[in-house]
């Protein structure tokens, strides 16, 4: 289920298929060993407008491996039987689409999905969607943007179930240098309306970053940094992942051991 | 809000705005929401603004060169023997395509909106040229993304934008077309959305673009009408012209909308087979889907990941098509038909050697389309050919393909 026990939670994304499924498997239980408390399961679509470099070429090793939204559902159903911690699908529309956006929320509800989100699906064009994840009891997370107005926060609070999803800054996935003050501005701005937990995502790759998050939001979103260590550490990946989890954590296990020591 | 859910929008059918039927819509990331509302409301206050047509009215006559003819082609009708043929000289425009049309409009509402930095996507480069002109004309900074394999394919135009002062970048993910120059362009335009405006070459992309885009080339239908009228006394049978994303198809019919008489005729990408991959005719083998902020026909596999495609002419090699024209093929008001690569390169001979015109390839695929239909006419019909680009972009893949040294 989705849940945000730590100051700051970690929600954690991959692409799955990359390199192929059964290792997605492995790198997923192995990040939730380490300290994950939300997955994000990347469905990979052949034209990620909203996604860096990284994650597009991901992508690419994914698709070429023929991995299918389908299959993706399936492995959500295998996690599940081996972990409580919160799932979510992460795509573009058009796949949903294709599947059937009642086949999917029927299939995700069964799999043990809690959400979804959907980076080309604006609230505005999302009628048959909520209707259908909400029948399903499945939570229908939205980006809320720096450039949103506070109508459109309002709207985007509203509709909202499980958390909302501040996007850090303008501009696509990725590790940037520094976390901007857009980040802090927007959920400041959220705060009037939400009353749901806040994720912070879109460029945040150092334990620094994941701390300040933990500052002012609820959790931070961790995708290309961890997709990246995917690529660079073939062969032991969900190592190599579990290793960068609990360096991005590290600071909340020490305030929890001052805390215990106090 | 102006968008609603497919599910209402089927309902109230093209009364919705932003909405052909079904089809449309705004399918873009959050960060984008805002600019587009911009956008939309921008657009809407400088359509009825006086000031501003006569703005563009003055550009298009003085600037690109408008109006443009429509010319009777004498030996082209005696020799296919059937329909009087005439041909809407848009290559004749300023930077050699009807490309222009649109750019001045945009950049017109770009002033307006204060955005100092255009962006755009281009495929065979006419809309990428036409877009490095205006921003030269106006004085903004200009930056076109295309498609590594059509820089290679249209290599003439990709020196004239950056004679025009744009920087030209070139991409290299996908098939390296103009879908992944679009791609690009968003992420460009979701970083940079405060300062910069996306120049959106067709109508495509999220609402209000094809609204929009379609608008600024009305004017080419407009003209059409009153000339045929002017010189025949009568409207057309039919109507024939290219449709890649369909910016210059949509602008010649829109006039004749209401005239059911007047067949219209748009004529995709054959390209080399019938397979997916093979072609660009999203009619043929595409099915509803969502691309780059549309809801329309789309090339796509079973999963829905969208399917390369393939076309000699780099204009018309895109997956998916205008929200607009797939309603307009759904209520059968137009028609479309493929014509492959051979057809639309014999096309091009023909009308270089009868008429002394070379069309851009991409015209060349509505050439070919009136080579088959009209020997079938009545010698007292009449048909419109949009030349919508001239070919000098293609001499490369003509010599290439025609092989005359």
């Amino acid at each position: 289920m989705l849940a945000f026990p730590q100051k700051p939670s970690l929600v954690a994304y991959v692409t799955c298929g990359d390199p192929d499924l059964a290792t997605t498997r492995e790198i997923v239980l192995a990040a939730i060993d380490a300290g994950a408390d939300v997955i994000e399961l990347g469905v990979p679509f052949s034209d990620p407008l909203a996604d860096g470099p990284v994650i597009q070429r991901a992508s690419e090793r994914a698709l070429r491996q023929g991995t299918t939204l389908e299959q993706v559902i399936e492995l959500a159903a295998q996690i599940r039987k081996a972990s409580q911690v919160g799932l979510i699908v992460f795509t573009y529309l058009n796949p949903v689409m294709r599947l059937g956006v009642a086949k999917f929320c029927a299939a995700a509800q069964g799999a043990g999905i809690d959400g979804a989100l959907l980076t080309d699906m604006p609230l505005e064009e999302a009628g048959e969607y909520l209707r259908e994840m909400r029948r399903r009891d499945l939570a229908t997370i939205f980006l809320a943007a720096p450039t949103s107005t506070n109508e459109r926060l309002k709207h985007i609070a509203a509709e909202s179930r499980g958390f909302v999803y501040a996007v850090s800054r303008t501009g696509v996935t990725g590790a940037r240098k520094q976390l901007p003050d857009d980040a802090r501005n927007l959920v400041q701005r959220l705060r009037k309306y939400a009353k749901l937990p806040i994720a912070v995502g879109f460029g945040i790759s150092t334990p620094e970053q994941f701390a300040a998050v933990g500052e002012f939001a609820e959790a931070g979103v961790v995708g290309s940094a961890i997709v990246e260590t995917i690529e660079r550490n073939r062969g032991r990946e969900p190592e190599a992942v579990a290793q960068f989890v609990k360096q991005l954590t590290a600071h909340r296990a020490q305030q929890s051991a001052r805390k215990a020591g106090r | 809000m102006a968008s609603v859910p497919i599910s209402k929008a089927s309902k109230t059918a093209a009364t919705v705005p932003g909405r052909f039927g079904v089809y449309g819509g705004r399918y873009v990331p959050e960060t984008l929401m805002a600019a587009l509302e911009e956008l939309e409301r921008e657009y809407e206050k400088a359509r009825r603004d006086r000031k501003f047509q006569q703005r563009l009215a003055d550009l298009l006559h003085n600037y690109a060169g408008r109006p443009t003819p429509l010319f009777f082609a004498r030996r082209l009708t005696e020799k296919l023997g059937g329909a009087r043929i005439y041909l809407k000289r848009e290559d004749l425009l300023h930077t050699g395509a009807h490309k222009i049309n649109n750019c001045l409009g945009q950049a017109l509402l770009a002033e307006r909106m204060g955005k100092p930095r255009i962006i755009a996507e281009t495929g065979a480069g006419q809309h990428g040229v036409a877009t490095a002109t205006v921003c030269a004309l106006f004085g903004f900074e200009c930056v076109v993304y295309m498609g590594t394999e059509d820089m290679r394919r249209q290599e003439l135009n990709v020196f004239r934008m950056r004679l025009l002062g744009a920087e030209v970048r070139g991409v290299d993910s996908g098939s390296r077309t103009l879908k992944d120059a679009i791609n690009e362009a968003m992420r460009d335009w979701v970083t940079n959305v405060r300062t910069t405006h996306y120049l959106l070459g067709s109508v495509l992309g999220a609402h209000p673009y094809p609204t929009m885009v379609r608008d600024f080339h009305r004017v080419i239908g407009r003209e059409a009408r009153a000339q045929i009228l002017k010189a025949e006394g009568k409207l057309p049978s039919a109507i024939i012209a290219c449709v890649g994303g369909g910016s210059n198809s949509i602008g010649i019919f829109h006039e004749f909308l209401k005239d059911k008489k007047v067949r219209l005729i748009g004529v995709e990408a054959g390209g080399r087979g019938e397979q997916l991959g093979e072609h660009a005719a999203r009619f043929r083998g595409g099915s509803p889907g969502v691309l780059q902020g549309t809801y329309s026909y789309v090339l796509q596999d079973d999963a829905g990941q969208i399917a390369t495609t393939h076309s000699v002419s780099a204009g018309l090699d895109y997956p998916s098509i205008g929200p607009e024209h797939a309603w307009l093929k759904d209520t059968r008001r137009a028609e479309y038909v493929p014509a492959c690569d051979a057809e639309a390169l014999e096309a091009c001979t023909v009308l270089a050697r009868l008429e002394g015109i070379i069309p851009a390839l991409e015209s060349a695929h509505a050439v070919a389309e009136v080579t088959k239909r009209a020997p079938k006419m009545k010698k007292s019909e009449i048909v419109i050919v949009n030349v919508s680009g001239r070919g000098d972009k293609d001499m490369g893949i003509l010599r290439e393909s025609l092989k005359l040294d």
